[in-house]
């Protein structure tokens, strides 16, 4: 095993791990408001080929990230509609979400499907620009990769030194309460959706224009439910999702390493770390509030007419 | 995590309600159909057209409408296997995974005592494949009863581990000599029998008599009026010497078990060897399914019914009217959105 594979690795990690962040980041904003959202990979599928559809178009990968964020934030909102404005259920409203998002993106990326397209453009880290190709090639990063922490740490900013935030919080805590002191709840939780939407809506983008650079079918693969798992492993909390998506790419990376290396395990065995990492978690946890889920996640705000 | 109490609607029915919900939910597709409509005619296909297809594809023939039945029973099983646990305030999110294990199991009985008979042998399978389900289902039970992690964050998570551990077995040590991705095909002893030369199974009987013994076991006995008085309140049950740690382990256990058991139905009866990822939510649609239906029988009943057949009737738009055959999902969501949203014409309805 060589230092070029191990970064290899390294690298691969950092790519597959990105669009996971961005998704948990937007989960994280979406449950922080009280609404858990099953349907991130509907959403995630819907923007990832709106995105790509329209870069094959246009040409331009940039105008295809706008519209996959856009496109994260309306699917979002439809799951605002039901579940803020007409109080549905939740799991259900999310999970006919999912299907939804299933049929959609199949829809508008069937003419796509082995289409090429100019993904976002690489570029290299600034330093390293002198090393070996082999060597630099593997660190170039797209402008996504780059925004990826400094967003994290935005989200966590948003979510716990702002007025909007503390509002957002206290929704999801307690949306009677934070009704009483003069917020509304139905209106911040629109806004929680269309940010968490927004943010998935860039995970899903630098799937399929800037990591793939290709749309199939179910092409997330789980990663909505990764993000969800992601969102209770990391407590709610933006700085530590960092933490846990370099985690669950690190799996992937390890299971990269093992195969170069020569040792035989199982990769099917090995994706399951991160779900069986989240349970035991829980467990360690016990059944305390330490663990700070939002008080009132998955109820339905009445309103107190 | 949530109140699952406006999931599980009181008992008693009257049947001028029940032809209520029937009049409101044919409402609600009616106008689920005319939304997806609008998106066939944006697209440039002819929507009357496309649902004529649907209808006569489905129920215009013979054949067709035993494909819709086909379609309908894993769901029949997964939804009661969500519905049992609603009744007592768990929400079974799991089904997908518990599904996976049944069929997981099953599996490796029907590659292992192949050369058995089948009146053995599938007997057997079925008890794999529930113990499988229950299994799946036993662990997020537990952790619930004694209070340490709530049960819809332990099943949504399970549900990604099931097919992966499946794909390990697979891709593993049961792969045919062909193809990696699959087992080899059954043994004929191995195969749940179809009934009137259709492709329908013995689980349709199955299904039913389960969702029978389901409305009994809730309106007859006393194991369904301590479920109801738990799922009422379960201080009240606990304090009135119900051993409600016992129901919650118990009843979680049923629905994995009989979710295992939709999974033995899919491996043994519809596809006869165990794919990889041969699912795509079926147990979602399950849950899906349980709570549009409030988890009553016959509502599950009526409900699997009409999302078999714009689930079969989308095989043929993707035939005839050159759209993916993922395309159904979007009708399938229009449907379910509108039922969600229970539209403000229906409620005025109900006040008059």
């Amino acid at each position: 095993m060589t230092l070029l594979s191990i970064l290899g690795v390294l690298s691969s990690a950092i790519f597959s791990g990105t669009s996971l962040l961005y998704t948990t980041l937007g989960e994280i904003i979406d449950q922080r408001s009280g609404i858990v959202n099953l349907g991130l990979e509907g959403v995630m599928l819907v923007s990832a080929s709106a995105g790509f559809a329209v870069t094959a178009i246009s040409g331009n990968p940039y105008l295809g990230m706008l519209v996959s964020v856009i496109a994260g934030g309306l699917m979002n909102l439809i799951l605002g509609f039901l579940v803020v404005s007409r109080r549905a259920n939740q799991l259900a409203s999310g999970l006919a979400l999912m299907f939804f998002g299933f049929g959609l993106s199949a829809w508008i990326g069937r003419p796509y499907v082995g289409a090429k397209i100019r993904g976002l453009p690489r570029l290299p880290l600034p330093g390293l620009s002198n090393l070996p190709v082999l060597y630099s090639s593997l660190f170039k990063f797209d402008l996504l990769i780059y925004l990826v922490i400094p967003v994290a740490i935005l989200v966590w900013w948003l979510l716990f030194r702002t007025r909007w935030g503390l509002g957002l919080r206290a929704v999801g805590e307690n949306a009677d309460t934070a009704f009483a002191s003069g917020r509304n709840p139905l209106l911040i939780r629109y806004q929680a959706l269309f940010a968490g939407g927004l943010l998935a809506g860039l995970g899903a983008a630098h799937l399929s224009i800037a990591y793939t650079m290709n749309w199939t079918e179910y092409m997330t693969a789980g990663r909505g439910f990764i993000a969800v798992a992601l969102v209770i492993f990391s407590k709610w909390n933006p700085i530590r999702a960092i933490v846990g998506a370099l985690l669950f790419s690190g799996a992937v990376a390890f299971q990269l390493l093992l195969q170069s290396s020569g040792i035989q395990i199982s990769p099917f065995l090995l994706d399951t770390i991160p779900y069986i990492l989240t349970i035991l978690v829980l467990i360690i946890w016990g059944g305390t509030r330490k663990h700070a889920a939002p008080a009132s996640l998955g109820r339905v705000y009445q309103g107190t007419e | 995590m949530l109140p699952m109490r406006d999931a599980i609607k009181r008992s008693g029915f009257v049947r001028q309600k029940t032809i209520n919900a029937v009049v409101r939910y044919a409402f609600m597709i009616v106008l689920a159909f005319l939304l997806f409509g609008i998106i066939l005619w944006i697209s440039g296909k002819d929507p009357i057209q496309s649902y004529k297809d649907i209808f006569s594809s489905t129920l215009g023939s013979a054949y067709g409408f035993s494909e819709v039945i086909v379609t309908m029973t894993p769901l029949l099983l997964t939804a009661l296997g969500v519905a049992i646990p609603s009744r007592i305030i768990l929400i079974n999110v799991g089904v997908e995974g518990q599904l996976y294990m049944g069929a997981c199991l099953a599996t490796w009985g029907a590659l292992t005592f192949g050369d058995l008979p089948a009146w053995i042998l599938l007997p057997l399978m079925m008890l794999l494949g529930m113990i499988g389900g229950s299994l799946w289902a036993f662990v997020p039970g537990y952790l619930r009863a004694t209070g340490i992690v709530n049960e819809t964050i332990t099943t949504l998570l399970l549900n990604s581990v099931a097919p992966m551990i499946v794909s390990f077995f697979i891709f593993g040590f049961w792969h045919s000599p062909m193809d990696t991705n699959k087992t080899p095909n059954f043994s004929t002893s191995a195969r749940l029998p179809t009934l009137f030369n259709t492709r329908i199974d013995l689980s349709l009987v199955l299904a039913l008599v389960l969702l029978t013994v389901f409305w009994f076991v809730m309106k007859y006995t006393r194991w369904g009026l301590e479920m109801k008085a738990i799922g009422g309140n379960p201080q009240a049950a606990r304090r009135n010497g119900i051993p409600v740690k016992i129901y919650l382990i118990s009843v979680m256990c049923i629905g994995g078990a009989i979710s295992g058991l939709a999974g033995m139905a899919q491996v043994s009866g519809f596809y006869g060897v165990l794919l990889a990822n041969f699912s795509r939510g079926i147990g979602f649609m399950g849950f899906l399914i349980s709570w549009l239906a409030g988890g009553s029988p016959l509502g599950i009943l009526l409900t699997s019914f009409v999302i078999s057949i714009i689930i079969s009737g989308g095989n043929l738009l993707q035939l005839t009217r050159d759209l993916p055959y993922a395309v159904i999902n979007v009708l399938l969501a229009f449907t379910l959105f509108v039922v969600l949203a229970r539209p403000n014409f229906l409620i005025q309805r109900k006040d008059a």
